[in-house]
């Protein structure tokens, strides 16, 4: 980490309140107990919905240690966005609500800071980066303007000292010549660099924690890799954890240790990515690893798919959610909800069939 | 930027051409002439009219002749007044109804536009109501009818204000607010309405995401992309409010060069019609120049295309 | 459809289901007070103006001179008489008889101006949005000169112009005004629709319909229009205060309607000079076409909230 933007920073609030120092340095205290970097326990996030309470987020606990780039992968709807949304408390009120759990950062519950703290929290020591690079930045300002933002914020440097800093953040994320670049405007990028640059905004203060939110999905295929090799190698150079979200199972496999699935709301799998690719023990994760392309199927065969469409959250019985379109399906499935069992060291599942007694072998 | 900028001047030319061909042709479809809605005139003496202000001649020479008496800055006799050329008539009214126009375009934009601001942040709580009640009777009430209230009210009850006349402070207070009041209302819908389109957009929840103070978003990421679509309408605002005033110069007396409007063309006054039309419509383009500029400064996208 | 209130059998997980627009944006009009309460206010309008002439209690242009006589030659204010709920003017005309006539003239005001906005309007939007191009060009151009004139010259020129014949007699000097409203209000619509087309044009399901070999008249009609629907017929709602607003003006400096005939607008401009000692002259009128503006604008907030896909925070 920067050691002198964290000093820089530091004295910064002390200088502002007195106040700010006690804080610091309880949290100073935490810190230096905290194993992980994020401690997320049992989490919920719902939504008040003129058609009842969506439980976007149900119950979810998962760790991320520093430095560690975890996986957060699931279909469209299961809540892999509101759940990084939640951690910040960015989950727009109303219609949405966390309603119960912890999230420990550096041990200090987030869910229990005021809206000043959380904010100073925010861009700082996590940053955030959004699907859609084109809607994410706000059209009429200059991108050097955006980059700049957070860092004359939490920082404090000096204007031109902010702006040299923001010249070498975009020529870290890779944009060419950047200081010529920093009174364009957004439109005038292309989507690859437009991504870059929101990397750029979201890594502006050498935050510890980045959450990345499907970085990838609104680019081609070919500027795909480069944006994922750049995180990668970013993240490894400032030691920066990553929680990173997205549907494609390949994508997680190539960047992350470890990997958690999520269906209906609901972490249904959890492991490193060896143990999730080598042994899978749910169907789901079946179901998404066979859905990968690959390099040795037949041309003019189907791709293969799971049947059906993922579930209303809305008054969910208690079942396996992903019983419907699970072809290992028993009736113990439709009448209780299975729980997160260790199947080896580290690697959880949630279901029936593939326990130890269960029926799938 | 500069180039975006001629090539909107450059096309007010064509454009007032056209407008003022279609008025010329409008007014001579109008069966009569200035002689014929009141008195009976003799046969000599409207043969004598008639050739002095060759009436009797093609259309599109008079066209002409008008045209070139404009280009050297001349707008020719009043058919009406004959002791006044237009020229003098507009010298000594204009004044008093840009006046008018200014201060109300003026007070709509900084009366509207917070109102609908504290509205959209206050939403659903009570600021929005209040502001939203405030808009709701401003559209309500028509120009004159706000001026009916206004002078019962402060004229009438509170002798406070004087109804008539436009000398001083206190007597543009009432017609300004009559004038302004509808759009005033317009204005503050229209910013509310697109500072809560803005309030769900991605780049606001990005900017909270950096941990900016509330204050810095709502003003450099909210409200800046929020006039924009306010900008479009300030054009027709404007073509409003001059409209709007030869009412309310009626109504209070204003010395302005409204009642004319509307009288010449009552009276086929010929070339005060084509002044007042000449005059409006440079107005109106011209502001709407004005408001695409804005446009183009408040939003890039515009400007680099 | 599923029904939302079923039981859920247990261990039965039930699958999204799709709604259609038209449906969804019902039942959010539906929930908007504001919206349904500007929607009861315009039926009684509608109400009004159809039942109007038949049910009024006078004949709008009667003149009651003996209960004026009686009354010191001074106009009858509101609940003074029986025969006259809402009081008369100085001659005698009852007053609740003419506000009726007026909801009538009210509402082919909004009627006729909008048909002629859309008339003119949606093929000229169309085709500059559809088309693009010069052919956008020249008639953004021509748009350019329809804001630059003074409307307010074209509608007096044209009542001045046809007062006198056929056309201009129409129903009694109305029809004229509303279609010189018209004349000067369809540029919003045009830039509206033309705007809709331009954008929805980019859109995927336009590739999709060439692919497929649809006609280009087809594509506009059956794909587009449907789709650009929704903010014509909001703005066709917002526009009509504008109309009413511009027709009452209009008759409160004697252009338009004819005596005696009356208008809200002339019905104020009549009853102004008396305003010290029969008020109700004014303000009666006046709350109707204030009630009738904000209704309007209501029901038009109410549609365009309903059908924004994106829901602005309400639950």
């Amino acid at each position: 980490m920067d050691q002198a933007s964290v000093a820089a920073g530091a004295a910064v609030e002390i200088s502002l309140d007195g106040q700010l120092a006690t804080e610091a340095a309880e949290r100073e205290v935490k810190r230096a107990k905290a194993e992980n970097l994020l401690e997320v326990r049992n989490l919920s996030t719902q939504f008040f919905t003129a058609d009842g309470v969506v439980h976007a987020v149900d119950n979810v606990s998962f760790e991320i240690g520093y430095g560690e780039t975890l996986g957060l992968v699931g279909e469209s709807g299961c809540g892999k966005s509101v759940t990084a949304l939640s951690l910040t408390r960015l989950v727009p009120d109303p219609p949405g609500k966390i309603v119960a759990g912890e999230i420990l950062f550096e041990g200090v519950d987030l869910l229990k800071l005021s809206t000043d703290e959380i904010r100073r929290l925010r861009g700082k020591d996590i940053g955030f980066i959004f699907q859609d690079p084109l809607s994410s930045l706000n059209p009429t300002l200059t991108i050097g303007y955006q980059v700049s933002e957070s860092i004359r914020q939490h920082m404090g440097l000096s204007p031109r000292a902010a702006k040299d800093r923001v010249v070498e953040l975009l020529s870290k994320v890779g944009i060419p010549r950047p200081r010529d670049r920093l009174n364009d405007y957004p439109f005038q990028f292309s989507g690859g660099m437009r991504q870059r640059a929101m990397i750029a905004i979201a890594l502006a203060c050498d935050p510890k924690l980045l959450l990345a939110d499907e970085p990838t999905t609104a680019l081609d295929v070919t500027i795909q890799a480069q944006i994922l090799e750049l995180i990668h190698r970013l993240s490894e150079e400032f030691k920066t954890a990553v929680l990173l979200i997205t549907h494609d199972l390949g994508i997680a496999a190539g960047m992350c240790d470890r990997i958690n699935v999520m269906y209906a709301g609901r972490i249904v799998e959890t492991g490193s990515t060896d143990q999730m690719f080598d042994n899978p023990r749910m169907p789901y994760t079946w179901g998404l690893l066979d859905s990968l392309p690959r390099l040795d199927d037949q041309r003019g065969g189907r791709l293969r798919t799971i049947e059906g469409l993922p579930p209303l959250l809305i008054r969910l019985p208690d079942a396996c959610r992903f019983n419907p379109r699970c072809s290992y399906t028993r009736d113990l499935c439709r009448e209780k909800e299975p729980e997160l069992t260790e199947r080896e060291e580290g690697h959880w599942a949630r279901c029936h069939g593939t326990e130890p007694a269960g029926w799938i072998p | 930027m500069a180039g975006y900028l001629v090539r909107r001047i450059l096309w007010l030319i064509p454009v007032l051409f056209v407008v003022t061909i279609i008025t010329f042709t409008l007014m001579h479809l109008v069966p009569g002439g200035p002689w014929s809605s009141d008195k009976q005139v003799y046969g000599g003496v409207e043969r004598a009219i008639a050739a002095k202000y060759h009436l009797n001649e093609p259309l599109w020479q008079q066209y002409g002749r008008w045209v070139f008496d404009f280009m050297r800055g001349d707008f020719g006799p009043s058919f009406k007044y004959a002791d006044r050329s237009i020229n003098q008539i507009i010298a000594e009214g204009l004044p008093a109804t840009l006046q008018l126009g200014v201060m109300a375009f003026v007070l709509a934009i900084a009366v509207g536009i917070p109102l609908g601001i504290i509205a959209a942040l206050g939403h659903n709580r009570w600021p929005d109501y209040l502001a939203t009640g405030i808009s709701m009777l401003g559209i309500a009430t028509p120009s004159f009818v706000l001026a009916i209230l206004l002078i019962v009210v402060f004229s009438v009850w509170l002798k406070a204000l004087p109804p008539l006349g436009w000398k001083g402070p206190d007597t543009w207070v009432m017609p300004v607010l009559a004038l302004a009041g509808y759009q005033i209302a317009q204005i503050a819908r229209y910013t509310r309405a697109s500072m809560l389109e803005v309030t769900r957009k991605d780049y606001v929840r990005t900017a909270h995401s950096k941990g900016l103070r509330e204050r810095a978003v709502v003003v450099r990421h909210m409200i800046r992309n929020a006039l924009i679509p306010v900008v479009t309408i300030l054009g027709p605002i404007l073509a409003f409010l001059v409209t709007g005033s030869f009412i309310i110069e009626a109504f209070f007396g204003i010395p302005g060069i409204g009642k004319y409007y509307v009288q010449g063309i009552v009276q086929r006054d010929y070339s005060l019609i084509m002044a007042m039309t000449v005059i409006y419509a440079f107005a109106v383009a011209a502001l709407n120049v004005v408001v695409d500029v804005l446009y183009g400064y408040i939003d890039p996208r515009i400007r680099y295309s | 459809m599923t029904s939302r209130t079923t039981a859920v059998a247990p261990g039965s997980v039930e699958a999204r289901r799709s709604t259609g627009i038209w449906r969804d944006a019902f039942g959010r009009l539906i929930k908007n007070r504001l919206a349904i309460l500007g929607l009861l206010f315009v039926g009684f309008l509608v109400v009004l103006g159809i039942l109007g002439p038949r049910f009024a209690p006078w004949p709008f242009d009667l003149q009651d001179t003996p209960a004026i006589i009686a009354n010191n030659y001074r106009a009858l204010v509101p609940l003074q008489s029986p025969a006259h709920l809402l009081g008369t003017d100085k001659l005698g005309q009852d007053i609740l008889s003419r506000i009726m006539d007026g909801a009538q003239i009210s509402l082919s005001v909004a009627l006729v101006v909008q048909i002629v906005v859309l008339t003119i309007g949606l093929p000229i939007g169309a085709l500059a949005g559809w088309f693009g191009g010069r052919l956008d060009t020249y008639l953004m151009r021509f748009t350019d000169v329809m804001y630059a004139f003074p409307d307010l010259l074209l509608i007096i020129l044209m009542s001045v112009a046809f007062r006198d014949t056929a056309f201009g007699r129409l129903y009694s000097g109305l029809f004229l005004v509303f279609v010189a409203i018209g004349l000067t209000s369809w540029v919003t619509v045009a830039r509206l629709v033309r705007g809709q087309l331009l954008s929805l044009k980019e859109m995927e399901f336009v590739e999709a319909a060439h692919a497929l070999g649809v006609r280009d008249r087809n594509i506009v009609v059956r794909h587009l229009l449907p789709n650009a629907i929704g903010p014509i017929i909001v703005a066709v709602t917002l526009g009509i205060p504008g109309a009413i607003l511009a027709e009452a003006t209009l008759a409160y400096l004697g252009v338009g309607v004819q005596p005696p005939r009356a208008s809200w607008g002339s019905l104020i401009a009549a009853g102004q000079p008396l305003i010290r000692e029969a008020p109700h002259l004014v303000y009666l009128p006046g709350i109707m076409i204030a009630l009738a503006l904000i209704s309007f604008t209501f029901l038009g907030d109410g549609l365009r909230d309903a059908l924004d896909p994106k829901l602005k925070g309400k639950q």
